[in-house]
């Protein structure tokens, strides 16, 4: 089965910028590590939020906005796509990415396949 | 059998319609054929067969399933042919994270202890619409989701563990507030956990908290009205569910048992003596206040410290938890203000207890003490 692994992080604050070169570079190689898994079938990383366009269609038109469809704490900062025998394969890949011990979350979502 | 079909189905709705098919089938057949010499496993092939038919029937050509891959036994030909009771199977399953606690607590209650769910509706005072769709969205997310029907893996099994006894002894308070069946089921199911899993300390430490706490259930109320454990007729709790809870307790102890439900059935174990060894009990809550972290846990133990070395060392224990909203705080406070004779503050203390806490048995008890605080 495939999940998405949809990982959600408060952008606010930049705790990236307070950490040593070196955790940086640690926390990148997990994050590496998680996209080189053979579960692993696809993996990119957003850029931030600031950085969004959100586009809706009403009355025949495009609505065109800045930012991220909601202006919600959390942001969606990247994605895994993994093919795991089940619910908690995916769930013990989600709980190894960093963002999610550190304040951010993981949603786990089911891909429809046809 | 239900637990089995729906391992081998994957679907818990099909696995019950089977099973219906199966039951149908024998009625009709038996009477006339003569009983099977293994009707158990003449039940499950049937149903199985009738399973496997009806996906034949429906199955279009871009779906897969393992089941076209194994081959269709024949009805007569089992004898002996044993199968794996999956109960522990399906309890994991409805007891997975994944699902919401209600849930958790609906699917446990309809596939493993058998209720229809207007008798679960009925029992948590929900409209019976409410609880099927409760249900219809549980099983879906099992599927959809892919949560694995299976025993969790070493790695797992403790926090799964943990989240069973969790839904069993919750299924158990449910009922020990005033609806006493679901209490017997929870009961019941502790028994089978106890069956599928003799070796973890834990799950006979739940089974003898449940069947203590049971044994006193009929001294705990007079005529609707609560009565405190230090007034409770002794006479009326049950010996049989006492000598029953203190065996499962043993046992669990002789596996080294030491977590929380062992603690907590040690504990209620005590409160059946008389008299009452209250600075066991008071180590106890220490060991389990350190195991749990838990403020309340340190209230009970204050509790019992109070039985000890009086109310003024037990209100300075109370003060310092974090409880504000917790009514069993402002009602142990209450208690202690009352037998050091501080009426005011005590009164206050029921006020905010009472506020807490909903209409019943326990409100009216609270209310009774607030009375009695008042100047004469």
């Amino acid at each position: 089965m495939k999940y998405a692994l949809l990982i959600y992080s408060d952008e606010g604050f930049g705790t990236w910028d307070t950490l040593s070169e070196a955790e940086q570079n640690a926390l990148r190689g997990e994050y590496m590590a998680i996209s080189a898994l053979p579960e692993t079938v696809g993996a990119q990383q957003l850029q931030p939020g600031t950085t969004a366009t959100t586009v809706r269609v009403a009355n025949g038109g495009a609505l065109t906005t800045d930012g991220p469809f909601a202006e919600t704490k959390e942001v969606l900062g990247g994605f895994y796509l993994v093919d795991v025998p089940d619910l908690d394969a995916a769930l013990e890949i989600a709980a190894r990415i960093p963002a999610a011990r550190m304040g951010g979350s993981v949603e786990v979502r089911p891909v429809v396949e046809r | 059998m239900l637990a089995n079909l729906i391992g081998f189905l994957g679907d818990f709705d099909l696995a019950e319609e089977a099973a219906q098919e199966a039951f149908a089938i024998a009625a009709e057949r038996w009477p006339r054929d003569g009983m099977p010499d293994n009707p158990g496993a003449w039940l499950t092939t049937t149903a199985r067969n009738r399973a496997i038919d009806r996906i034949r029937r429906e199955r279009t050509l871009a779906e897969k399933t393992r089941l076209l891959e194994i081959e269709e036994a024949v009805e007569d030909d089992v004898d002996e042919q044993p199968f794996p009771d999956e109960r522990l199977e399906l309890i994991f399953t409805c007891c997975h994270p994944a699902l919401a606690i209600d849930a958790q607590v609906a699917l446990t209650l309809r596939t493993l202890g058998g209720l229809e769910t207007d008798e679960i509706a009925r029992a948590f005072l929900l409209p019976e619409p409410t609880m099927a769709q409760r249900l219809v969205r549980a099983k879906k997310k099992i599927k959809a989701a892919g949560i694995p029907f299976r025993v969790p893996p070493p790695h797992l099994l403790p926090d799964r563990l943990t989240a069973v006894l969790a839904v069993v002894y919750l299924i158990f308070n449910e009922g020990y507030s005033g609806r006493g069946d679901l209490s017997g089921e929870a009961i019941r199911l502790g028994r089978a956990l106890a069956e599928l899993m003799p070796d973890e300390p834990e799950v006979h430490g739940l089974n003898a908290l449940m069947v203590l706490h049971e044994a006193r259930r009929a001294a705990r109320f007079e005529d609707g009205e609560l009565v405190l454990l230090a007034d409770q007729d002794r006479s009326l709790y049950d010996p049989g569910a006492i000598a029953f809870g203190r065996a499962e307790l043993d046992r669990a102890l002789a596996l080294q048992g030491r977590g929380p439900y062992v603690l907590q059935a040690a504990i209620a174990s005590l409160h059946a003596d008389d008299p009452v060894d209250w600075a066991e009990i008071a180590a106890l809550y220490g060991e389990l206040a350190r195991v749990t972290e838990s403020p309340v846990v340190e209230l009970n133990r204050a509790v019992a410290i109070a039985e000890l070395e009086g109310p003024e060392e037990a209100l300075v224990l109370v003060d310092a938890l974090d409880l504000d909203g917790y009514r069993y705080l402002h009602a142990a406070r209450a208690d202690l203000l009352r037998r050091l004779e501080r009426r005011d503050e005590a009164a206050a203390a029921y006020a905010r207890a009472i506020e807490l806490t909903p209409d019943g048995a326990e409100r009216r008890f609270l209310e009774r003490r607030l009375r009695e605080l008042e100047p004469r």
